[in-house]
């Protein structure tokens, strides 16, 4: 006997990260789902972005990895509270996930909240957390071919920060590429190009945010 | 890999609509799998493979279309196949695209006694 479903595979994920998400509304929260390889920089543009918004903008952190609790150690020095999920081998974070890791803050004076998920090009892209927007980080040692490597994130995202730009003399790689195969994916990424360690770029990457949560808190 | 979380959730539809039905034994199920989607059906017919063994769905067949990716150009207002990833419309080149299929992740039939 054949029986007709058609049902979307990723349905309980699908439910579970649009309650976060009208959570998330009511708290008027704006919420960052942030992605990348490993060692692209996300743990470094997290505290390069608190330092400068934390005066005025509450933020909170929720941290993904598959083992260890660096990373949210890393944050907490930074005096904002952040939550560590260890997915133990899972490449990705999930609705579920978020949502028993957001239990864990005091979100009353929280504005943002950015959740990093596991450094990982593929699979986060296909698994919603609740999200305003998924940002995205490629660095340049990573090399200009990644964006038709991995197109789907690069189209689920709404900003891509290119970062590691004070090694591109070091490195075989053209920013030139790096954007133009990425609009021709997503022709309304946003882009900065930037460097954690030099601090180059990032004025305007504050800026955008900034904005973004503005609009936000007038939203809600 | 996120196949095995894929699995398990597809297992959960099928077990789903097996006890809607009072079904014994799965013999197939059939998905659609959109070109854009970030699955590769040999390493997802692996994960189904193993957590179904010793279950009433044990050796069933999964058999997966692969659904192309297209777009809604809403400029111009015409259907396209996107391809190479370039969403541009071909007709007018307007950038404003939607995509209508190619994301694809669902449990279309099922086979059952």
């Amino acid at each position: 006997m054949k029986i007709s479903v058609v049902r979307n595979i990723l349905e309980a994920n699908d439910r579970i990260a649009q309650q976060n998400r009208d959570l998330f509304t009511e708290n008027g929260l704006l919420v960052i789902n942030l992605m990348s390889s490993p060692g692209a920089g996300k743990t470094s543009l997290l505290e390069k972005t608190i330092d400068a918004l934390k005066d005025d903008v509450g933020i909170g952190i929720i941290e993904g990895d598959i083992q260890s609790t660096q990373d949210a150690e890393r944050i907490a020095r930074k005096g904002v509270p952040a939550v560590q999920i260890n997915t133990g081998g899972e490449c990705h974070l999930d609705g579920n996930m978020i949502r028993d890791a957001f239990k864990e803050f005091d979100f009353e004076n929280m504005d943002l909240l950015i959740v990093e998920n596991v450094g990982n090009l593929v699979c986060p892209a296909e698994f919603k957390v609740g999200e305003d927007f998924k940002a995205m980080i490629l660095s340049v040692t990573e090399g200009d071919d990644k964006p038709s490597k991995y197109p789907l994130m690069f189209r689920e995202s709404k900003v891509l920060l290119i970062n590691k730009i004070d090694l591109l003399p070091y490195v075989d790689c053209s920013l030139d590429r790096i954007k133009e195969d990425s609009l021709k994916i997503n022709p309304d990424l946003s882009i900065f190009e930037i460097s954690c360690k030099t601090g180059e770029g990032l004025e305007e990457w504050y800026e955008w945010l900034r904005e973004r949560i503005k609009n936000r808190e007038v939203i809600s | 890999m996120h196949e095995m979380s894929i699995a398990m959730s597809m297992i959960e539809i099928v077990r789903e609509e097996m006890r809607k039905c009072d079904a014994k034994t799965l013999r197939s199920v059939r998905l659609n799998i959109g070109q854009m989607s970030a699955v590769v059906p040999e390493a997802l017919s692996f994960c189904f493979e193993v957590i179904t063994k010793g279950t009433e769905m044990e050796g069933a067949r999964l058999m997966m279309d692969v659904i192309p990716l297209k777009g809604y150009c809403h400029t111009c207002e015409k259907e396209f196949e996107i391809k190479d990833y370039v969403f541009a419309c071909p007709s007018c080149e307007g950038t404003s695209i939607e995509i209508i299929s190619g994301r694809d992740l669902a449990v279309v039939e099922i086979e059952v006694d």
